[in-house]
C-alpha cells in the first residue's frame, strides 16, 4: 500500500500526468486552474520536460496539437472561457485523431461568468465543444484521488483510441484537499507510426491533416471515427452506484454534486427513503445501462447539477423518458446544499413526513 | 548528362496552384535547400489554411496541416518536443499577419528555433481575392472594390519591419522572386533561414513577395512587373534582422 499524501486537486491531476509520462504542458493562466500550470512549471524543468506559458488559450492548444504530432504525451487546462478559445483546436485533433490531455476546472459562466464552480459546460465537454461530428471521452472526478486517477486513464484512453480525453471537474475538485495514492502501474504506450518524426529517408512521409476535399473521403474519415466511438460507448462508460439495490426514487450526479447527494441519501435513508446514487464518471461516453435499468426500478430520478439541467437530457435519453426526470440544481457559482437536495429527494417521495 | 532535375524533397506530383503563380518557385526552393542542407529526414513542415494548404502533398518530408494561423503555435509543440529535427512553417500574408498574428508574434519572441517562409502576395487567393493585411493603399479587391480606403481600414502591415524590433527574432529578411537575380537572393536567403536553425540560432523568417495573376486580374508577366512598380515600394526588399551578424560586426 502506498504512502498517501495531501494535495490539492488540480495538483494531484499535474503530477499524475507526469506519472503517465506527460512531459509538455501548455496553459494560459486562468482561475481556478492555475495550480496546475504552477506545479509544472517547477516541475518540468527538473524532470527534462517542458512547461511553456502560451500567448493564448489558442495558441496552447496548437503547441498541444504540435507536440502530440510527434507521438508525445500532451495535455493542456483551462477554464470555462479558455476551453471555449481552445474549441478550434479541438475539433483539429479530431479531424486528426491524435490524442491528448486537456482539463476544464469549469467556473460559472456565460461568458466572463464567475470564477465559483459549475458544471455549466457538460454540453460543451460531451456534445459541442466545436465545429464537426466528433467527441471527447469526457471524465468526471469526484475526489481528488480521482482527479489523479482519471488523468492516467484519460491519458491511456486518448493514446489507445487516438482522440482527446478531458477531465470536466469543477473549482471546488481543483481546490479541495484530500489524501491521495499516486500508486500507478503505467502501461506501456502503443506504437504511433502515423507520428511525424522525420522520415530519416526510411518511409514514405506522414501527414497530419484534418483536411479532405473529397466528400466521399470526408464521410469515410466520419463513418470510421464513429465506429471507433460505437466501441468506445460499448466498452469505456464508467460509473459508481450507491445504495441503488433496493432504491425506489434515484438520484443522478457526477463530479462535487455527487458529493452533496451522497449525503442527502445518508440523510433520507435514515428517514427511511429509499432512494440510491447513480455518479456517471464517464460523461461521454455517458452510463446509459445503469439509468436503463434505474428505469424499471424507481418512481423518479433527480438529476442534481450545478447548471440550468444539462445531465438531464443525457438522463432522459437513457431512460427513454419512462420515468419523471426532474432537476435540482443551483448555478452561477453556487452549489446544491444537501438539505436542499434532502427536500428534493422528499418531494419526490411525496413530501416530507 | 542531367543538367536540371527535381529536388528530391519535393514531391513528384501535379500542384494545385493557378498558371503564373510563385508559390511554385518558392515550393523548389524550399526543396532545394532542403536537399543541399541533407535536412529532408529531418524536417516537419506544417502547412497554413491558404492557397498553400495543400503543401503537406508537395514536400516529401514529414507534414503537418495546421489551423488557420496557428502554424507557429504547433511548430513550438514540435520543435519543444523533437528539438533535433528541423521545424519549418509555410505561410501566407493571411494566415501569418491578420489570423495568426500573435502566434507570429510570440514565436519571434520567444526565439523559437524554427524557420518560417512567408509569402506576401498582398491578397487571400485561395478564397478568391479579398483583401489582405498587406494588401496596398487603394488595391482593388473583392472586399475592397473601390480600393483600400486608408482611413476605413488601416494601413498594410510590415511583418519584417515590425518584428524587427522584437529583441528574440534572429534573422528576417525580405525577398522577392519575380526575376532572376530576386530568385537567387531568395534562395541565399531561404537557405540561411534553415542553416540558422541547423546551427541552433532561432527564430529566422523570410518574406517573399510573391505575385497573384488570378486575383490580381493581371497576366503572369504583368503581375511579375506589378511586384516591381507597387509590391517592392512599399515592401522593401533586405536584410530586416541578423542578429548573429550583428554581433559579429561588434
Amino acid at each position: 500500500m502506498a504512502d498517501k499524501v495531501l494535495m490539492k486537486g488540480n495538483e494531484a491531476i499535474a503530477e499524475a500526468a507526469i506519472i503517465a509520462g506527460c512531459r509538455h504542458y501548455f496553459g494560459y493562466p486562468i482561475t481556478p486552474q492555475t495550480e496546475i500550470a504552477a506545479y509544472m512549471a517547477k516541475r518540468m524543468p527538473k524532470i527534462g520536460g517542458c512547461f511553456l506559458q502560451a500567448e493564448s488559450e489558442i495558441a496552447a492548444i496548437n503547441m498541444v496539437y504540435g507536440v502530440s504530432s510527434t507521438g508525445h504525451r500532451v495535455m493542456t487546462s483551462s477554464s470555462s472561457p479558455g476551453i471555449s478559445l481552445k474549441g478550434e483546436g479541438i475539433s483539429y485533433l479530431a479531424g486528426a485523431d491524435l490524442p491528448a490531455l486537456i482539463v476544464n476546472v469549469q467556473r460559472g459562466g456565460p461568458g466572463l461568468g464567475g470564477i465559483q464552480p459549475s458544471q455549466s459546460d457538460y454540453f460543451q465537454a460531451t456534445k459541442g465543444a466545436a465545429h464537426g461530428d466528433f467527441h471527447m471521452i469526457v471524465l468526471a472526478p469526484a475526489s481528488v484521488q480521482e482527479m489523479a486517477d482519471l488523468t492516467v486513464k484519460g491519458f491511456e484512453l486518448a493514446d489507445k483510441y487516438r482522440m482527446t480525453s478531458m477531465i470536466l471537474a469543477d473549482g471546488t475538485m481543483g481546490q479541495m484537499m484530500e489524501p491521495v495514492s499516486l500508486d500507478y502501474d503505467i502501461k506501456e504506450m502503443p506504437e504511433k507510426p502515423w507520428a511525424t518524426t522525420g522520415t530519416n529517408m526510411e518511409r514514405e512521409h506522414n501527414i497530419v491533416n484534418s483536411l479532405f476535399l473529397s466528400p466521399e473521403q470526408l464521410e469515410t474519415e466520419n463513418f470510421k471515427r464513429y465506429e471507433r466511438y460505437k466501441y468506445i460507448e460499448e466498452n469505456e462508460a464508467l460509473y459508481e452506484e450507491y445504495m441503488m439495490d433496493d432504491a425506489e426514487i434515484c438520484v443522478a450526479a457526477f463530479g462535487i454534486a455527487a458529493r452533496v447527494a451522497k449525503n442527502a441519501i445518508n440523510a433520507a435513508r435514515e428517514k427511511g427513503i429509499k432512494v440510491g446514487l447513480i455518479r456517471p464518471i464517464t460523461l461521454w461516453p455517458f452510463p446509459v445501462a445503469p439509468f436503463k435499468k434505474a428505469a424499471k426500478q424507481v418512481q423518479q430520478v433527480i438529476s442534481v447539477e450545478l447548471s440550468m439541467g444539462q445531465m438531464i437530457e443525457d438522463i432522459r435519453l437513457a431512460t427513454e423518458c419512462k420515468v419523471p426526470v426532474t432537476l435540482c440544481n443551483r448555478v452561477g457559482g453556487m452549489i446544491p446544499s444537501p438539505e436542499q437536495v434532502l427536500k428534493a429527494i422528499e418531494d419526490a417521495n411525496g413530501g416530507a413526513k | 548528362m542531367v543538367v536540371f532535375d527535381k529536388p528530391h524533397a519535393l514531391a513528384d506530383v501535379s500542384m494545385h496552384y493557378c498558371p503564373g503563380c510563385t508559390h511554385g518557385i518558392v515550393h523548389r526552393l524550399v526543396a532545394e535547400v532542403m536537399d543541399e542542407l541533407g535536412i529532408e529526414g529531418k524536417a516537419i513542415g506544417i502547412a497554413p489554411v491558404g492557397c498553400s494548404v495543400m503543401a503537406y502533398n508537395y514536400f516529401n518530408c514529414d507534414m503537418i496541416e495546421a489551423a488557420h494561423g496557428r502554424a507557429p503555435a504547433v511548430a513550438t509543440g514540435v520543435k519543444r518536443a523533437l528539438p533535433e529535427n528541423i521545424v519549418f512553417t509555410y505561410q501566407g500574408d493571411g494566415d501569418l499577419a491578420s489570423i495568426g498574428m500573435a502566434e507570429t508574434v510570440h514565436a519571434a519572441a520567444r526565439n523559437e528555433n524554427i524557420t518560417i517562409i512567408f509569402i506576401n502576395n498582398a491578397i487571400y487567393g485561395m478564397t478568391g481575392g479579398q483583401m489582405a493585411p498587406t494588401s496596398l493603399p487603394g488595391q482593388v479587391t473583392q472586399t475592397s472594390p473601390y480600393g483600400r480606403d486608408v482611413n476605413h481600414c488601416g494601413y498594410p502591415i510590415k511583418v519584417c519591419e515590425m518584428l524587427s524590433t522584437l529583441d528574440g527574432a534572429e534573422y528576417l529578411e525580405r525577398v522577392a522572386v519575380n526575376n532572376v537575380k530576386n530568385v537567387k537572393n531568395a534562395k541565399k536567403a531561404i537557405k540561411k533561414a534553415f542553416q540558422n536553425q541547423v546551427e541552433g540560432k532561432g527564430f529566422s523568417l523570410v518574406e517573399v513577395v510573391s505575385s497573384c495573376p488570378t486575383n490580381w486580374g493581371l497576366t503572369p508577366q504583368k503581375a511579375l512587373e506589378w511586384i516591381d512598380e507597387k509590391m517592392i515600394p512599399y515592401y522593401p526588399l533586405g536584410v530586416y534582422k541578423d542578429r548573429s551578424a550583428e554581433s559579429e560586426a561588434k
